[in-house]
Order: structure tokens, then sequence, then C-alpha cells
């Protein structure tokens, strides 16, 4: 390696570093296996930085080596769980989408004028982390991959090692399951931010209300 | 350009995810972006999906701790 070689890779760790540990974070949950797992992506990435041939590609090189360190460390305590689960829960399969735009378009929600905008507008960081952590693996990684961190189809099929048409799928359901956990959460909100409901007193048996509420 | 057809919205709907992704090739991203220009309802929706899809990338960035920065820091420096 030649010092140019070194600076480039230094550069580009410390340019990547939050979009490292934010990746980390949300694959692994926690603070301490988030730091050791980019510290060993680093380490491994340096190790095998050789045999990148192409620059352009070190971005995506480097989530593919953090993802397959946390898929290889989490199948040695759950063995196989990502193919356990793809298996569990079935694929591929054609059942319509979650959409939570149509949800929000539904008449009864008027106390929200524009209602998608005003969702866009309330929804909170810790929300949208709480919807991701809560997908079963098989489909959070493709998200996470795909959503968080923009890289293409090809690369995350590379990644997980399956077909393309796996990820699209695995896609589909991922996004479903995270727009119907937003959608539950935002029910919560808009019940939670009415008068009458604050945290405290909030309970299921109060759900009914809101159709009241224009 | 004589490739592109007018698609209907339910086709739209079904490319939309692909289309936010770049992830359709040219003919069928024109298609989708002709048929955007022309119906609103698609639009808002793509729209809506464009900003969510936003969101989740900043949740994809989160700064890293100093102690932890230092770490990589002294990491990268035994390199
Ligand atoms: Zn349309």
């Amino acid at each position: 390696m030649t010092d140019a070689d070194r600076a480039f890779f230094e550069q580009e760790i410390t340019g990547l570093l939050d979009r490292l540990y934010g990746t980390a974070l949300r694959l692994a949950k926690n603070r301490a296996d988030a730091e050791d797992l980019v510290a060993e992506t680093v380490t491994k990435a340096w190790a095998n930085f050789g045999s990148l041939h192409d620059r352009q590609c070190f971005r995506g090189w480097l989530f593919r080596i953090l993802t397959n360190t946390f898929l290889s460390e989490c199948r040695k305590t759950e063995p196989a769980s990502l193919e356990a689960l793809a298996e569990a829960q079935g694929e591929p399969d054609e059942e319509p989408a979650f959409s939570l735009f149509d949800r929000l378009h539904q008449p009864f929600l008027l106390w929200w004028g524009n209602p998608e905008q005003e969702f866009l507008n309330k929804v909170l960081q810790q929300d949208l982390q709480k919807a991701v952590d809560a997908l079963p693996e098989v489909f959070r990684v493709p998200v996470i991959l795909c959503d968080l961190q923009g890289l293409n189809y090809q690369e995350i099929a590379e990644t997980l090692g399956v077909p393309v048409g796996t990820v699209r799928s695995r896609l589909n359901r991922g996004r479903s399951q995270l727009q119907k956990a937003l959608w539950q959460h935002a029910q919560e909100a808009g019940l939670k931010h009415a008068p009458a409901a604050d945290k405290e007193s909030f309970h299921i048996s109060q759900t009914g209300e809101h159709h009241e509420r224009h | 350009m004589s490739d592109i057809k007018e698609i209907g919205c339910e086709e739209a709907l079904r490319r939309l995810f692909e289309y936010l992704d770049r992830e359709l090739d040219g003919a069928r991203h024109a298609e989708m972006e002709q048929h955007l220009h022309t119906c609103r309802a698609c639009y808002s929706r793509a729209e809506f999906e464009r900003h969510l899809k936003g969101k989740l990338g900043a949740v994809g960035k989160e700064p890293a701790p100093p102690e932890f920065e230092l770490r990589i820091k002294n990491l990268l420096r035994r390199f």
C-alpha cells in the first residue's frame, strides 16, 4: 500500500463514518455492538483493500463488508436465521402492499389538513428508527441497504447472495410492513395529540374516539 | 424515444418504487415520468414516497460519538 492508498482509505472512512455508524446501529440495534461492528468492518476493509479494483465502488464494497460481518456474527448465534426467516415468511408473494399514503387519505382523518404533508412534518427520526428496528431481519437488511444507504438492487443482491428478484420482493414486503408500523404509530400520535388523550391516559379502549374528532 | 408507451395508474404504481430507486431502464423510466407529469394522483403518491425515502436516508446517518471516532482514528493510524 502506498501513502496515497492509505490517504484515500482514511479519507473515505472518515467521510463515511456517520453512515457506517448509523447503519451499524440499525443492524445491531445497540451502541456497543454497532461500534464493534464498524471497527471490525474497517479492519477487514483495510486487509482486503488491495483486492478492490474499482475505487468508484468503495462505498458499496464497504457496506457489503459491514452487512456480511453483521450477518456472519448473528449466524454464529442463530444459524441460518435469514434463510429460516425467509422460509417462514414465504416468498415470493403477491399480497397487496400496505400503502400509508392511502390510509392517510381516509376521509375520517379530517383534522389533518394535508394529511401526507402533515404526516411527513410530524414523523420523527426516532419513529422511523423504531419502525425499521421492528422489521424482521430478512426484510430489515434490504430496507437498510436500499432506503437508508442507497445501494442499488444489484449491490444488495451480491451482498445477500440472492437473486435481484428476491431483493425486489423482500424490499416490497419490508416497505409494506414499515408503512404499516408507521401508520399504527400515526394513529396513536393523532390520538395523543387530541386534547383529552395525553400519554398517560391513552388506552386501547379509546381508539374509537378518532372517528368523532373532526 | 419511439419505445415509450403510455402507461396507466395501475402500472405506474407497480413501478413506483423501482422508479424512485432508479432501477428502471431508460424507456420504462421515461414512461413513468410521462405518467407523473399528467396524473396528479400518482404524482402526489410519488412525492410522498420520495420524501419518506429521503427521511429514511437521514436515519442511516448517526453522528459517531467522540470516543468512538477516536477509536477509529487510532485504528486507522495502526494500518
Ligand atoms: Zn396515475
